[in-house]
């Protein structure tokens, strides 16, 4: 195997573990409470557009705009969760899919309003610059975006399979009047759901900002990613969601590097459509 | 009988519009709410009527858009001669999308929307036969009527009119076909439907397939009156978001709520933008996003529907007041 191609493979794991990273919150929300946050997407382009804003203001990297991110982000989505997406989500179908496709709408034009629609980008070397590996190249920041992504996926993960906490959450997802009965609030845990979702996006956004551009419209792209990780990986599941991200990440560089950048979006995208025809339960889903 | 009424009413005033109103400015946005009420109204049939929300109809009128500029372009066809084309291509691409995720949960349904649209977009913009990033542009001239290039809005107005009301006769005529009860059977509850017999997939399925191809003939008598075409006006998400706002403000699910809904939102819309001018572009995006919210939030089945109940709930108090006088 080329160096050039390992190259390639290891900066689309990286980048897949950010996805993977986004894309477990969104498939948290879905597989609790059968709700998909259109909005998913734009939360993460707020979270770049708050580390932009860090970096331009204090001229602070990606550990200052972590925790600023994560903290404004599952402010938002807890705010959201309350105002919005509790009243919605038994309602009719076009009310559970247009409370949050509106939020959407409401967060990129607003951004678009107040940042303009030119594209904006973060220093190259804001994390350290290029590594060199035996002849295969790796930027800092990818390669910082790319572990804390794996770790914190996993850790979301164990943090659901292992604790309490995680035990009441995924008995909500399960029967939410027996979690009730049995002394879990529903309500408590599904608000917890969406603060720890969209603090996830949070710390991804102001990871994936150190290397990726940041437009009011690259919301839109993020969110199809996550559409297509969560299908594949399978609804509800985070480890699915976890191999679909790194899968996707892969097969999302291959393409531009063998066939050319412009395309490889058309690639992603064209797998969603053959997930949703020959396995809509996704990889590790049941049927 | 008081409904027929009041419908001739309002339909001979829609009729009479342009001629009362002759300025230049206003025929146009009299074409425009028509043109917006026929792909809000065909989006109803599906997002409406069958409960499944489409997010990405734009697919389909950039099929009809793209089928005339593109016939025009490579084969000189007057642009309203490739509706059939339009038509096709986009009954494809809703089998395409329709038949894996009608048998799963509403929400495969919009994502494989969005994603869909934004793939033809992609697709589009890269193809140069269709005109690339720069879009396809139609007659420059006239050559002949049959290319339907007019100076003046009226033309278009009325030949919208007679589209639009094809469209809601359809819609009329499924709504109170078999079709029609089975799709309200299976919006009210899927299961109990299937239970009962009822091939709920399937008559999804069907419902989006008429949608599809009824949003292609409004993208095809767009192109045919702004006689251009590119990635972003035939096939970026905003178009979508207004064919989808215009029904649900309306009223998704109500034969005229798409028109009410396109009445109200393309004089806004016309108007902020010439207040406006480009920086108008994004807040009326915002505007728009929390008027969705809004609407799901708080009226899931629209203003028509608001109104409506306003006016039953008046009745009874009409004939109680005959009780107590008979008393």
């Amino acid at each position: 195997m080329s160096m050039s191609l390992l190259q390639v493979l290891i900066g689309g794991l990286l980048l897949g573990a950010v996805y993977a990273l986004f894309s477990s919150g969104l498939t948290l929300i879905w597989g609790m409470m059968n709700v998909v946050n259109f909005a998913h997407g734009d939360f993460v382009m707020i979270a770049m557009y708050v580390a932009f804003m860090v970096w331009k203001l204090f001229g602070g990297g990606p550990f200052l705009a972590m925790p600023i991110a994560a903290m404004l982000l599952a402010t938002l989505g807890i705010i959201a969760y309350f105002s919005l997406v509790r009243h919605v989500m038994k309602g009719p179908m076009l009310a559970q899919i247009l409370g949050t496709f509106g939020l959407a709408l409401l967060l990129r034009y607003g951004m678009f309003w107040t940042f303009g629609a030119n594209f904006q980008s973060l220093p190259e070397n804001l994390v350290g610059g290029t590594y060199d590996l035996w002849g295969i190249r790796i930027q800092a920041s990818r390669l910082l975006a790319g572990t804390l992504a794996i770790v914190l996926t996993i850790t979301l993960h164990l943090m659901l399979t292992r604790t309490s906490l995680g035990s009441k959450m995924l008995a909500v997802a399960e029967d939410s009047t027996a979690a009730q009965l049995m002394g879990i609030r529903p309500d408590r845990m599904q608000a917890i759901a969406w603060g720890l979702a969209a603090g996830l996006t949070g710390i991804a956004g102001a990871l994936i900002a150190t290397f990726f551009y940041i437009s009011p419209t690259v919301g839109e792209t993020l969110a199809i990613i996550a559409f297509v990780t969560v299908s594949l990986g399978g609804f509800g599941s985070i480890t699915g969601a976890l191999v679909a991200g790194l899968l996707i990440g892969v097969i999302e560089s291959l393409s531009g590097y063998l066939i050319g950048a412009v395309y490889k979006d058309i690639v992603v995208y064209t797998i969603f459509i053959a997930v949703l025809w020959f396995r809509p339960q996704g990889l590790m889903g049941k049927n | 009988m008081k409904r027929s009424v009041w419908l001739l009413l309002i339909l001979a005033l829609v009729v009479v519009y342009p001629l009362l109103f002759t300025t230049p400015f206003l025929q146009r946005l009299g074409a425009l709410v028509l043109l917006y009420a026929i792909a809000a109204s065909a989006w109803n049939i599906v997002g409406g009527y069958a409960g499944q929300v489409s997010v990405g109809h734009v697919v389909f009128f950039g099929c009809g858009a793209y089928a005339s500029m593109a016939f025009f372009t490579h084969f000189g066809w007057p642009p309203i001669a490739a509706v059939p084309v339009g038509m096709m291509a986009s009954v494809g691409i809703a089998a395409l999308i329709g038949v894996p995720t009608l048998r799963l949960s509403g929400h495969y349904f919009s994502m494989a929307t969005i994603a869909v649209a934004e793939l033809a977009r992609l697709i589009v913009t890269n193809v140069e036969a269709l005109g690339a990033a720069v879009g396809l542009s139609g007659p420059v001239m006239p050559r002949s009527v049959f290319d339907l290039s007019f100076t003046s809005a009226l033309p278009y107005y009325y030949l919208f009119l007679v589209v639009l009301l094809a469209v809601l006769g359809l819609t009329y005529w499924m709504e109170n076909s078999r079709i029609g009860f089975y799709l309200r059977a299976i919006k009210d509850n899927e299961r109990a439907a299937r239970s009962l017999g009822v091939q709920a997939g399937r008559y999804k399925l069907y419902a989006y397939m008429m949608s599809a191809g009824l949003t292609s003939i409004a993208g095809t008598l767009y192109a045919t009156m702004y006689g251009f075409i590119d990635p972003d006006s035939g096939l970026g998400i905003l178009t979508s978001v207004k064919i989808l706002i215009m029904a649900a403000l309306g009223g998704a699910g109500l034969l005229f709520g798409p028109l009410v809904g396109a009445a109200i939102l393309v004089p806004l819309e016309e108007i902020s933008n010439n207040l406006l001018g480009g920086k108008g572009a994004g807040l009326t995006f915002v505007v728009y996003g929390a008027i969705i919210m809004i609407i799901a939030r708080f009226y899931p089945s629209g203003l028509l529907k608001l109104v409506l109940d306003r006016l039953a709930s008046a009745k009874p108090a009409l004939s109680e007041q005959k009780v107590r006088d008979v008393a």
